[in-house]
């Protein structure tokens, strides 16, 4: 289950969607809107754009190739638009019979996120706003 | 032939979020790029740092187009 939504990402229920009596193990990886940017400076609020024809397809493609190299089902949620200050802009939920792979899966997940999922994350400062610089 | 080139986060700023451009046949994702940054020159310093995508799949600058793509220059990402 992947979704791409623009109200506040409901983790336990993410995390029911993929209960099964079959897993041992649940890892939550929650990424929360943090009050300062990499340089410091405070931060009131961040907005995220998406391209949502193209995320979808690649966040299931990212939830596929995670299933097919470990024994996991997951489930991950990205909110867009406006994300106060710490409230979940992602979360990814892996189950799977033994920690290892739920950790792993969901490590693989969050990073593939970030490598590839086109979405843009819009750091609202008290004296304006910078996308967020390559690398940073 | 004519593409839809959609632009997102900074280069839509820079540039348009959606626009149309008329291309020559085997035309490459690279030349729409040109093509784009010809009119809104504000966009060529991110060159190095932009994917291109073509019908909603990352893609090679030198794929070739075809009429009625759906063209997106994409900025570094920064999701999670």
């Amino acid at each position: 289950m992947t979704r791409i939504i623009d109200a506040p990402i409901d983790v336990e229920a993410l995390e029911r969607s993929i209960a099964s009596v079959q897993d041992g193990a649940v890892v939550t990886f929650v990424g929360r809107a943090r009050d300062h940017a990499d340089d410091g400076r405070t931060v009131v609020e961040l907005e995220y754009e998406v391209y949502p024809e193209m995320a979808e397809t690649v966040l299931d493609e990212i939830v596929a190739e995670a299933q097919r190299r470990w024994p996991v089902t997951v489930a991950v949620a990205h909110r867009h638009g406006l994300v106060p200050l710490g409230e979940a802009a992602v979360a990814i939920v892996a189950g799977s019979a033994h920690r290892g792979d739920a950790y792993e899966a969901n490590r693989f997940v969050i990073e593939a996120i970030k490598e590839r999922l086109p979405i843009w994350k819009r750091e609202r400062f008290t004296d304006g706003s910078e996308w967020k610089r390559p690398g940073a | 032939m004519r593409v839809i080139i959609r632009c997102f986060a900074q280069l839509r700023e820079l540039a348009t979020d959606r626009t149309e451009l008329q291309l020559s046949d085997g035309a490459t994702l690279d030349d729409a790029w040109r093509k784009l940054a010809e009119r809104h020159a504000g966009i060529e310093p991110h060159r190095p740092y932009v994917r291109a995508a073509r019908n909603g799949a990352y893609a090679a600058w030198e794929q070739p187009l075809a009429d009625g793509d759906r063209v997106a220059f994409l900025p570094p990402v920064s999701g999670g």
